[in-house]
C-alpha cells in the first residue's frame, strides 16, 4: 500500500501560492526525496503532511486514511527538523524517549528503546549530556534517533543535512539511506542538494514555484528530464536552441545551431522552436561531428576535464572529458567538431 | 597604543591600564550610590535614636531589641517574642507574593501575545505597554484610588448598570491594594518575559507537537522551561519592590494592611520616626530577600546537571 496520498494539494498565503495542485504517491517503504530550490514549495509540502501547515485545497492521506483533521501530535508521523530542534534542557536520552513518554510507554519500555536507538545512531556512550555539549553532526543523530524512536509510520526529513560540513553530510547519506532500509520506515527527505537527491532516493519529486514538476527515479530524472527546468536542476547540462522541423514515428528531425540536422525523441513536442539537452559527459569530440566548436577553456577536475566550448552562433557548450594518458585535450583556440552520443541528445519542454 | 599591536606578556597591563580609568565611574556611582547608602543604613540600625529624628553615635542593639523582643506595654515583662513586626513582615511577603502570581498571570499571556505579533507592531505593544510609566507613581496610584472609591466611575459604572445595590468597599482593602501593586509593577514582569519569549525557538513547540505532546504539555514541559529565566527575572522585580513598597498601602489601604514599606517610611518622618528602628528594619529585609535569592540560585545550580 502506498504510504501518503497526496491529492490536488494547494496551499496559499495571501496572494502567493505556496503549492499549486500537486499530486503525488509515495510507496511504502521508500526513501522519496522532495528535491527543489528553495521557495519551491518541498518544504510546505513537507509541513502540511507533518500537520503544521493546514492545506487550503485538496487532501493528504496517510496509508489510507485521510489526516486533514488530525493536529500534528495526532499524526503518526515524526519529523527531524532542519536546525535539529532539540529541547535544550532535557539529556539526549531524554530528548530521545520524549515522544514515547508522549505516548504513554512505561519508562522500562521507553528507556530500552531509547537506548537502543542511540545505539543505532552511534550515540549510546552521550545519553547523558545535554544537547548543547554536543557537535552539530551528533545533534543531528540525536534528532535522528527522536524521530525514529516512536516507530512512525513516515519519517519527514526537512533538509536535515545542510548544516554538516561536506565530509559529515557524505557519510550521512550513507547512513540514512541504510536506516531506512533497515527500519523499513518510509522517509520524506527535502532537500535543495540533487547529489544528496541521486544518491539516497528511491524516487524523486522535483518541484519548482510550487508545482510538481516530474517524479521519477534518480536515473529517469537525470537521464529523461521532462522539461527545461528538471534538465537544468538536476546535474549540469548544455541547453541549445534548436528547430524542429517534423515529427515522424515519435523522432523529431531537429536543426542544432549551425545548420547540422540530427534525429532524437520528439518527447510529444510538434514542429517550432524548441530546447534541446545534452549532457556534458555524453558529449564527445569526433571528427564530422553535427556541431561545429571553438575551445575557449580547458578546466582541470582531477578525475575530469572540462572543456568550455562555443558555437558559431554564441551557445555556450561543455563537453566532459575522462582525465586519462589516452585523452587527447585539444589547446583553447582549436576548432573541434562534437558528436552527442547516441540517446544523449533530449528534446525538453519549456 | 599607537605603536601597533602590544607584545604578548603587556597586553594584559595595557587592557587594565585602558579599563580602569574607564570603569572608575560605575565604579563610583554604584560605590557612592548602592554601597555607601547600604552600609550607612547599616550603620544607622546599630545607633541611639534622637527624639527629633536623626541619630545619636551610642552604640545598642535597641532598635533590633525593639523589633524581636516584647516586655510588656510598660517594658517590665519577662521578654517574648514581638509578633507585631513579624506579623507586617509576613503580611508584606503574603500580598508581595500574590502580587507577583497577579502579574506572572496577567503578564505572561500579554508577553506572550507581544513577542508573537509581527517585529513591526511589536514596538507598537512595547511602547504601548510603557506609556502609563511616563506618570509618576503617586499620580498613578492616586487615580487608582479615584477610579475605585464609593462614588469613583467603577462604582457609579457598575450601580448604573444595575449590577450591584451599593457601591462596593473597594478602597482600603486588601484588593484595593494588590491592584495598586499589580498596576505599579505589571511591566516589570511583561518585559523580560517579553524578551525570553522572543528568543524562544518555536521551532520546540514543533517538535513537541511532532511527538504527540498537547498544547498545554508543551507549555509546561518545553516552553515554560526555556522562558524560565525570564519569568524569575520578572517575579523578582515585582516581588522584591512589592515587598517594600508604601505608595499603594499607605493610598489605597488601610489599617489592616500596613505593610514594611509603610512602617520603615514612617520611621523617617518627622519628629515621630525613629531612624535607627526603620533603618533596623530595612536590614532585616533586605537580608530576608538576599537569603531567598541565594536559596534560589542555590536550587538554580543543583538542577542544573554538569
Amino acid at each position: 500500500m502506498s504510504a501518503i496520498e497526496i491529492a490536488g494539494v494547494s496551499k496559499s498565503y495571501g496572494a502567493m501560492r505556496a503549492l499549486d495542485d500537486v499530486s503525488l504517491t509515495i510507496g511504502g517503504n521508500a526513501f522519496f526525496t522532495l528535491l527543489g530550490p528553495s521557495g519551491c514549495g518541498k518544504t510546505t509540502l513537507l509541513r502540511c503532511i507533518a500537520g503544521f501547515e493546514e492545506v487550503s485545497a485538496g487532501s493528504i492521506r496517510l496509508l489510507g486514511r485521510d489526516i486533514a483533521a488530525l493536529a500534528p501530535n495526532e499524526r503518526p508521523v515524526n519529523t527531524v527538523f532542519q536546525n535539529y530542534a532539540l529541547f535544550p534542557h532535557m539529556t539526549v536520552a531524554e530528548n530521545v524517549a520524549f515522544g514515547l513518554r508522549m505516548k504513554g510507554v512505561p519508562e522500562a519500555r521507553r528507556r530500552a528503546r531509547a537506548a537502543r536507538m542511540l545505539e543505532m545512531v552511534h550515540l549510546a556512550e552521550l545519553a547523558d549530556r545535554m544537547p548543547a555539549q554536543l557537535s552539530g553532526g551528533q545533534q543531528q543523530r540525536v534528532a535522528l534517533a527522536r524521530a525514529l524512536a516512536p516507530e512512525p509510520e513516515v519519517l519527514l526529513l526537512d533538509e536535515p543535512l545542510s548544516a554538516l560540513d561536506l565530509k559529515l553530510r557524505q557519510a550521512m547519506r550513507l547512513e540514512l539511506k541504510q536506516l531506512q532500509e533497515e527500519t523499513g520506515i518510509t522517509f520524506v527527505f527535502v532537500t535543495h542538494d540533487q547529489e544528496e537527491a541521486l544518491t539516497m532516493s528511491d524516487r524523486i519529486a522535483v518541484m519548482s514555484h510550487g508545482r510538481l514538476q516530474q517524479v521519477g527515479t534518480a536515473r529517469e530524472i537525470y537521464e529523461s528530464p521532462v522539461n527545461r527546468f528538471v534538465a537544468d536542476f538536476i546535474g549540469e547540462t548544455n541547453v541549445l536552441p534548436v528547430l524542429v522541423e517534423g515529427v515522424e514515428g515519435g523522432r523529431a528531425s531537429v536543426v542544432l545551431p549551425g545548420g547540422a540536422r540530427i534525429s532524437c525523441p520528439a518527447a510529444g513536442l510538434g514542429p517550432g522552436a524548441h530546447h534541446l539537452s545534452i549532457r556534458p559527459e555524453r558529449i564527445g569530440i569526433a571528427a564530422g561531428g553535427p556541431l561545429r566548436a571553438t575551445v575557449e577553456r580547458v578546466v582541470y577536475l582531477g578525475t575530469d576535464l572540462q572543456l568550455v566550448t562555443r558555437l558559431a552562433d554564441g551557445t555556450a557548450v561543455q563537453v566532459r572529458l575522462q582525465n586519462s594518458a589516452r585523452t587527447e585535450v585539444p589547446a583553447p583556440g582549436t576548432a573541434i567538431a562534437l558528436e552527442p552520443e547516441e540517446g544523449a541528445a533530449r528534446l525538453l519542454a519549456d | 597604543m599607537a605603536g601597533g599591536a602590544a607584545s604578548g606578556g603587556t597586553q594584559g597591563r595595557e587592557y587594565r591600564a585602558v579599563a580602569l580609568p574607564l570603569l572608575l565611574p560605575a565604579w563610583l556611582v554604584i560605590g557612592i550610590f548602592m554601597v555607601l547608602p547600604v552600609l550607612l543604613m547599616g550603620v544607622y540600625s546599630f545607633l541611639t535614636k534622637e527624639f527629633r529624628g536623626g541619630v545619636i553615635w551610642d552604640f545598642t542593639l535597641a532598635a533590633y531589641d525593639q523589633f524581636f523582643v516584647y516586655r510588656g506595654l510598660f517594658g517590665d515583662e519577662p521578654p517574648t517574642l514581638e509578633w507585631t513586626y513579624i506579623t507586617i513582615f509576613w503580611r508584606s511577603i503574603w500580598q508581595a507574593g500574590l502580587a507577583t502570581a497577579l502579574c506572572l498571570a496577567v503578564g505572561f499571556p500579554t508577553a506572550w501575545f507581544i513577542a508573537t505579533r509581527p517585529v513591526r507592531t511589536r514596538t507598537m505593544w512595547l511602547f504601548l505597554i510603557t506609556v502609563p510609566y511616563w506618570v509618576n507613581l503617586l499620580i498613578r496610584t492616586v487615580s487608582l484610588k479615584f477610579l475605585i472609591r464609593d462614588n469613583g466611575p467603577l462604582n457609579e459604572g457598575l450601580m448604573a448598570l444595575g449590577l450591584i445595590d451599593g457601591p462596593l468597599p473597594l478602597v482600603n482593602t486588601n484588593l484595593a491594594v494588590q491592584l495598586g501593586l499589580f498596576y505599579s509593577y505589571l511591566p516589570f514582569m511583561v518585559l523580560p518575559i517579553y524578551a525570553a519569549v522572543e528568543r524562544y525557538d518555536f521551532a520546540l513547540s514543533e517538535a513537541a507537537a511532532d511527538l504527540y505532546a498537547g498544547r498545554w504539555t508543551t507549555l509546561r514541559e518545553i516552553v515554560l522551561p526555556a522562558v524560565r529565566p525570564g519569568i524569575v527575572a520578572g517575579a523578582i522585580l515585582v516581588f522584591v519592590p512589592s515587598l517594600g513598597a508604601f505608595l499603594a498601602p499607605d493610598l489605597l489601604g488601610g489599617a489592616k494592611t500596613y505593610m514594611i514599606g509603610s512602617l520603615i517610611d514612617e520611621q523617617f518622618r518627622g519628629s515621630q520616626g525613629n531612624w535607627p528602628f526603620g533603618a533596623a528594619a530595612a536590614m532585616i529585609l533586605m537580608t530576608l530577600v538576599l537569603i531567598a535569592l541565594i536559596l534560589y540560585a542555590r536550587a538554580q545550580g543543583r538542577g542544573r546537571p554538569a
